[in-house]
């Protein structure tokens, strides 16, 4: 199907950082995708918001940059750059014209080694970081998606990149001297570039920048055990916001791509389940979506739809009544519907390079290897439908986990899966 | 290097191409039916319209529309602004017939009264939806205030009262108005065939022309305010954390050759990272957001600035943003800058271009409203070729008018002036 058939040069440095390359020669643009085990899970438990706050301070100034002189820098570059942790990863990036890339890995690689963190910047710094934490408060949808993670994942796993504004407060200079010494290391870093490259010639870059560098050990996932709750946050606010997950597989499990496949035929598209029989025939609310979520060893499916306080009961209880009776009315041209899709968006990723980039890097961390698009596309091709509807017949949804944000509660849905 | 292929059909629709050989083809209507276009009773028909445009026609029901959307694959939705409607898709080449005659189709729709009423609902969790958003209806009531709340004033989604009034009758009327050939222009990029789909659309639309023209609306009572529209400065949300404040003054329109010294002015001034406001107000803590750009309409434009803060500093920031942007109106900007500004921009333009799907929206407004096409090559000439002396004039001209200022918070936490 693809007419460049995909060739992914892999080389492990000798302290752990693990190079991946793609080329793309179609393209005029490269990007990268750098990834350290300095995320979240690193952080003491009353010290919420450290990683996203050690991740500010090392782009403050680093090697023979100023704070001012590295933005200049990359604006000159046309680096499009991105930052940010996640419960088990720092990660920095950036898409750019193919030609800065060389420059681009030596400043990034400044960047997570020779680090200035300016003390005298650590208060604006925290003071970013609390602005960044009331502004999502104002984003109802973010509020209860977040504490949904917090119930689903537990406290460390599920606890939310922006931190507390009580941890916040408490960040000493020592202590993120201290995590940024003990995180921000090449074990089990991940440097992901797509793009018109020349594979050796970035992994001899890559090796030049980043060979000898420290290596070190990254901490392991831990995750909890959560059961069926439900919480009602109480706002003013127009609609009621309704989040809900419950339990799933892992992105490496060997059955990963028939749950995504059910939950793609539940709510990717116009004609999916959840957008047709809770919006278009009901016309219940504007936005009603689930998907999967993965770390290493655990996963969830989130769900959320939003709606005006009256109809909100409603919404809850048809819609997982639709995930519930998922497997009844299953029809081959649902999953076909979804092959393309899935299909389409696989080739159309080769029109970006930063789209593939961040691919490489995810299934790397995910799976502790890589996947090419044709050998995703074969599974996908694979799938039939008896696999996805028995699928989720032996692992029916249940035990929700539930939250609502809005003037009042809803009543917790008695569906024959969670009284079972 | 990308061809760019035109035509107009007899019946007056316009047809623009940009031709590459990449790995897809996105494809999309464009029509001159907005919220400017429309009368109070019709307040929010423009969007309604576009939501029931997915409903079914003579040929495909409701389901049928969404299903062969999602069929074809890639990526298909729609959008409704001040000024037009655009329906598009991004598919595999070898979907170009099936999506064209999906998407023609689509623009002859049945407006079943069964369909509309659902919708109505629909339309009204989208606009309760974003009443529960930052900045809480700030932008709509900025562009209210300095356009007034008609025109390129009236809100895009309308408001609860005019969504609740709204008959299926006023619908059709307003699109056997607006959706006439001579209003609409079908862009395309990427990888297809140019001559396979004027040939196409050429046969499915001729009969366009042929749809009954009804007469104009009575004109609307200008001393009056349109039904659910307040004009104070001031919105009071319950609940927020941050104050939001936004603020407009005049701006180059879209045929004015200003615009691009002001998109880089406002790139200096205001961009995410290392612009003047990111050093002065987001790099300190200060605020949130502190940032400026330029709104271009097809005769008005717009200078917006959007500061966002805890509720107590919104005073002392104002202050803060006012010293900067006054600064820059006064002595101009760096070559420093300027040189710095210019290589992000060309950078964005390129790496904006690589998808078709990107390409598209530039494209097919840009026929739609000036009948003109501009290249990434015509448009990285443009922005390289410009000096400090131009940007500082822009500068002079449009950070020196005073304009209308927003300011949603939970009232009471923000200072009274």
């Amino acid at each position: 199907m693809l007419t460049n058939a995909t060739n992914i040069h892999t080389q492990t440095l000798s302290n752990g950082l693990t190079v991946l390359v793609q080329s793309m020669p179609w393209l005029r643009t490269a990007a990268f995708s750098l990834s350290l085990p300095g995320g979240v899970r690193c952080e003491a438990m009353d010290r919420g918001g450290l990683s996203g706050l050690v991740c500010e301070m090392v782009q403050r100034g680093a090697g023979p940059h100023s704070s001012r002189d590295l933005v200049a820098v990359q604006d000159n570059l046309g680096l499009d750059r991105n930052s940010g942790v996640t419960a088990a990863m720092v990660s920095f990036g950036a898409a750019m014209p193919a030609e800065s890339l060389r420059q681009a890995i030596e400043l990034y690689a400044e960047i997570v080694r020779r680090p200035h963190l300016p003390q005298n910047q650590l208060d604006e710094a925290r003071m970013m970081s609390l602005q960044e934490l009331r502004a999502i408060q104002d984003e109802p949808t973010h509020r209860v998606m977040q504490r949904l993670r917090e119930l689903h994942y537990g406290d460390r796993l599920g606890r939310s990149p922006y931190g507390t504004e009580a941890g916040i407060g408490k960040i000493t200079q020592e202590e993120v001297r201290h995590f940024y010494t003990d995180h921000y290391h090449a074990g089990g870093g991940i440097l992901a570039v797509a793009g018109d490259v020349d594979p050796s010639q970035v992994i001899d870059w890559a090796a030049a920048a980043l060979d000898d560098w420290k290596t070190g050990e990254s901490l392991p996932l831990e995750s909890r055990e959560s059961g069926e709750c439900y919480e009602h946050i109480e706002s003013p606010s127009s609609q009621t916001h309704i989040g809900f997950a419950f339990d799933s597989i892992p992105y490496g499990d060997a059955d990963y791509f028939k749950m995504r496949a059910a939950v793609g035929i539940l709510s990717d598209g116009m004609s999916s389940r959840l957008f047709d029989r809770v919006r278009e025939k009901r016309g219940l609310c504007y936005t009603v979506a689930a998907s999967c979520h993965s770390f290493k060893q655990a996963a969830g499916v989130f769900g959320y739809a939003g709606t005006t306080p009256e109809r909100a009961q409603e919404t809850l209880d048809v819609t997982l009544h639709e995930i519930e009776h998922f497997a009844d009315d299953l029809e081959a041209s649902e999953l076909e519907r979804w092959q393309v899709r899935i299909q389409s968006g696989l080739i159309m990723e080769q029109e970006s390079s930063a789209s593939r980039a961040s691919s490489l890097a995810s299934d790397f961390y995910q799976l502790g290897r890589t996947m090419t698009t044709e050998e995703l596309e074969s599974i996908i091709e694979g799938l039939t439908v008896q696999q996805v509807r028995d699928f989720w017949v032996a692992r029916p949804a249940n035990e929700y986990r539930l939250v609502t944000l809005g003037p009042e509660p809803l009543s917790f849905p008695q569906t024959a899966a969670n009284t079972r | 290097m990308p061809e760019f292929r035109e035509t107009t059909l007899p019946s007056g629709l316009r047809i623009a191409a940009e031709i590459d050989a990449g790995y897809s083809a996105a494809m999309g209507y464009f029509v001159r039916a907005g919220s400017r276009d429309e009368v109070d009773s019709e307040s929010g028909l423009s969007h309604f319209l576009e939501h029931m445009m997915f409903k079914g026609t003579d040929r495909r029901s409701a389901a049928d529309v969404n299903r062969e959307l999602d069929e074809l694959g890639g990526q298909s939705n729609a959008y409704t602004s001040e000024e037009q409607t655009v329906f598009y898709a991004t598919v595999l080449p070898k979907f170009q017939d099936r999506i064209i005659d999906l998407l023609t189709d689509m623009l002859g729709p049945k407006l079943d009264p069964d369909e509309f009423q659902t919708e109505r609902q629909v339309i009204l969790e989208e606009i309760a939806k974003y009443e529960d958003q930052p900045p809480f209806g700030a932008f709509e009531r900025a562009m209210e205030v300095y356009f007034g709340p008609r025109g390129l004033g009236r809100r895009v989604l309308g408001t609860a009262e005019s969504i609740e009034a709204m008959t299926a009758d006023a619908m059709q009327n307003y699109f056997r108005r607006r959706y006439r050939p001579e209003n609409i222009v079908l862009a395309a990029a990427g990888n297809l065939d140019f001559d396979g789909l004027v040939e196409q659309v050429e046969k499915r639309t001729a009969h366009w022309s042929d749809r009954p023209q009804p007469p104009e609306p009575a004109a609307d009572d200008e001393q009056t305010l349109p039904a659910g529209i307040f004009l104070d400065r001031k919105l009071s949300i319950n609940d927020a954390n941050q104050a939001y404040l936004v603020r407009m003054g005049p701006g180059p329109t879209a045929t004015n050759d200003d615009r691009y010294a002001a998109r880089i002015l406002a790139s200096i001034v205001g961009d995410e990272g290392g612009s003047r406001l990111f050093w002065e107000l987001i790099d300190s803590g200060r605020a949130e957001v502190a940032t400026v750009w330029p709104h271009e309409f097809i005769d008005a434009g717009a200078w917006f600035a959007y500061l966002v803060c805890a509720p107590e500093d919104i005073d002392s920031n104002r202050r803060l943003m006012d010293g900067v942007v006054q600064q820059v109106a006064v002595d101009g900007v760096t070559s420093e800058e300027l040189q710095q500004a210019v290589n992000k921009a060309a950078a964005g333009c390129i790496m904006q271009s690589e998808r078709p799907g990107n390409r598209l929206f530039g494209l097919g407004s840009r026929w739609l409203t000036c009948n003109e096409y501009i290249s990434t090559d015509e448009t990285l000439q443009r922005l390289r070729a410009l000096d400090v002396d131009q940007v500082s004039q822009a500068a002079k001209r449009y950070l020196t008018q005073s304009g209308e200022e927003i300011v949603a918070a939970e009232f009471g936490s923000v200072n009274d002036e």
